[in-house]
């Protein structure tokens, strides 16, 4: 088992026979995971990935003619918000979008038409997620990973890759790994993958690496303290961040008003019985004093 | 990126806001003459983004053009947090009978604009929020249908307004919100929005923020940025497409992805240094940006030492360790350099970096610790 992303699963892309949406729908196929379909306006009628692709003109088209069940966003920052609404339209229920630079307002309009619709968004600004050798949907690097008993989730890109390269070179393999982006609105906050993964019965211990920004982290902590029974590790990135500066990510800054310090989550989390390591190295011997094989 | 009073204050007249509008000055001289030209008392207030100006001493009251003159001269170049006052607001002065806070959030937790309103204006809301909040209300609005009537009068009954002030009230709300959905604000906010003596009600202060993600559809608000009050090194990086915020350390950081950049920072202090900075390349770690990125390092007299961290995911590890080597061929001034490269083709990056004498590291807990080594070892 896994979570959100598995063999059944029948990704479109939306975006596919751009630069980023070629590269990374070639890579997702390597990958094993099955691409059933891509969307391109005006390119309908036409293949992607050297003829392995049908591409289609609309996300309903394609979904009608190949049975697509998620999607991954690879368009620009201003056309996404139309992307996921008309994925949601489609009634695809996982819609991911890896677009960075998605203005707030629009994500305000769009996470509130797809919660009601009843979609699952994961992003924006997120690196997607791997179910390691069964199916991966998004950027993140396939050769990292191994199979394993944890699943992972975290707000961050590359730190993620960081985190599950230390844990597959400690022998410590993982079940999903799931981005769930940097932007201060998105769509799947951590307690909704940390219910996942507590239900999930192949996910025997869970890592969380947060960042600073928002109450996310403290939130996801008293979920922890309430229903989360598995062994967990986390980390969050930021300590040295100066209040009132965005970070890179939209959603990582510390407000003048010092709320969303990486301190407040590290104590909020240890609170809740979460070990919180100094650095990502020290993630995998967390878990092994934890009691994860 | 956050704008000044005066521009806010622009931005707030256009949707109706009621407010005193003032002039701008950058000399004393030009003080004196607004004053003039507005007649009666004055109030001069610097125009910087650091908060707590009033308590640095630049926010001044003047009765005369000639008092406004002398008021300015002394808050022109006054240092305010690390800012030298370039611009200063003059606007005619007003006799406060009470005041309140009045803002519009992008509220993250409940994925809603979120009004907030306090009767307790005049102080930052933070500092309402810790001393008594309830005094605060914060109302979410519907992200689709938006600011309504029923929202603006129960605000207006929270902050207890006079009865024939209500009207005016829902103007300056709705002229608040107007320009928050019209700007794509992060915050708008009127603190203090007054009663006048007069039974007036203006908006004596505004602050607006707006999103980033945003401004490339709003040319006209992207040229109110002050890049007086930007680090030259910050507005060099922007312009390279370089995530980049200076900071006070020794040991330059250039890292591919943000929440990683901020790791790199951490370990760096963890291993008993200060990081001179955090620094997104961005995706793909290409020669150009690699180039624009020491240059803007290095022109912290302050850096001893970079450290180079860069996760290879998409980009080839042989690539940026090329790319690393041309650029530093090129720098007019060089310091140690450390540098961890993993994931694709890192091992053929490693020749190359040690032909070229830079350090290398494994982890980033060891880059970390050679590269405060490199800078003379822990402050």
């Amino acid at each position: 088992m896994s979570i959100l992303v598995n063999r059944e699963t029948r990704l479109l892309v939306q975006g596919i026979t751009g630069r980023e949406g070629e590269f990374h729908s070639t890579a997702m196929l390597e990958y094993g995971t099955s691409i059933v379909a891509g969307v391109t306006p005006g390119k309908g009628g036409q293949s992607a990935l050297d003829g392995r692709v049908p591409v289609f003109d609309t996300v309903a088209e394609a979904v009608e003619q190949t049975g697509a069940n998620a999607t991954c966003i690879f368009v620009p920052a201003a056309f996404a918000p139309d992307a996921m609404l008309e994925a949601s339209a489609a009634r695809v229920p996982l819609i991911v979008c890896i677009t960075e630079g998605v203005p707030a307002l629009d994500m305000l309009r769009v996470s509130h038409v797809l919660r009601a619709s009843g979609a699952r968004l994961i992003g924006p600004n997120c690196p997607g997620m791997t179910s390691v050798d069964e199916a991966k949907v998004g950027i993140i690097p396939g050769n990292i990973h191994a199979r394993g008993p944890v699943g992972l989730v975290s707000r961050s890109g590359t730190l993620t890759y960081e985190v599950v390269q230390a844990m597959t070179d400690a022998g410590m393999g993982q079940t999903t790994c799931v981005g769930i982006g940097g932007d201060p609105i998105i769509g799947t906050n951590f307690i909704d993958i940390l219910d996942m993964f507590n239900q999930d019965p192949e996910t025997e211990a869970i890592v969380m690496i947060g960042e600073i920004g928002g109450e996310e982290e403290e939130k996801a902590a008293a979920f922890c303290a309430r229903e989360v029974r598995k062994p967990m590790a986390a980390f969050i990135a930021g300590r040295t961040a100066p209040p009132g500066r965005r970070m890179g990510h939209a959603g990582a800054i510390i407000s003048s008003g010092g709320e969303g310090t990486a301190e407040s989550k590290r104590v909020a989390l240890e609170e809740a019985g979460v070990r919180v390591a100094d650095s990502p190295s020290h993630i995998p011997q967390l878990l092994r004093d934890a009691g994860v094989r | 990126m956050k704008l000044q009073e005066y521009r806010s204050k622009e931005i707030l007249a256009r949707h109706g806001v009621p407010l005193l509008s003032g002039q701008t000055a950058t000399t004393p001289e030009e003080a004196r003459a607004a004053a003039a030209d507005l007649g009666g008392a004055v109030v001069i207030k610097a125009q910087v983004l650091v908060g707590g100006r009033g308590k640095a001493g630049g926010v001044k009251l003047a009765s005369s053009p000639d008092e406004a003159e002398q008021v300015a001269r002394e808050i022109i170049g006054l240092d305010i947090k690390g800012t030298a006052v370039k611009t200063v607001l003059v606007a005619p002065a007003a006799d406060i009978a009470r005041e309140y806070y009045l803002g519009l959030i992008l509220d993250r937790a409940s994925k809603a604009i979120t009004i907030i309103a306090s009767a307790e204006g005049g102080v930052e809301i933070e500092e309402t929020a810790k001393t008594n909040p309830d005094a605060i209300l914060n109302l979410p609005l519907h992200p689709l249908i938006g600011l309504q009537e029923h929202e603006v009068r129960r605000v207006a009954f929270f902050l207890g307004l006079p009865a024939d002030l209500r009207k005016d009230f829902a103007t300056v709300l709705r002229g608040l919100y107007a320009a928050f959905m019209e700007s794509d604000a992060d915050l708008a906010e009127v603190n203090p929005l007054v009663v006048t003596d007069d039974g007036r009600l203006l908006a004596l202060d505004a602050k607006i923020v707006l999103d980033d993600s945003a401004l490339s559809r709003h040319p006209d608000l992207e040229a109110m940025r002050d890049l007086n009050e930007e680090e030259p090194s910050e507005i060099a990086a922007r312009e390279a497409g370089i995530s980049f915020i200076k900071l006070d350390g020794s040991i330059g950081c250039m890292v591919n992805g943000a929440g990683l950049a901020m790791t790199t920072m951490d370990l760096v202090k963890l291993a008993g240094g200060e990081p001179a900075n955090f620094l997104d390349i961005g995706g793909g770690a290409k020669q150009d940006k690699v180039t624009a990125a020491f240059k803007i390092i290095l022109d912290d007299p302050n850096v001893k030492a970079i450290l180079i961290n860069i996760f290879g995911g998409i980009t080839r590890g042989d690539e940026v360790a090329r790319g690393i080597v041309e650029a530093r061929a090129a720098l007019t001034r060089d310091v140690p350099m450390v540098v961890r490269i993993v994931g694709t083709n890192s091992e053929e990056a490693k020749p190359i970096l040690a032909e070229a004498n830079l350090i290398t590291a494994e982890s980033l807990d060891d880059a970390a610790a050679k590269a405060v080594a490199a800078a003379g070892g822990a402050a």
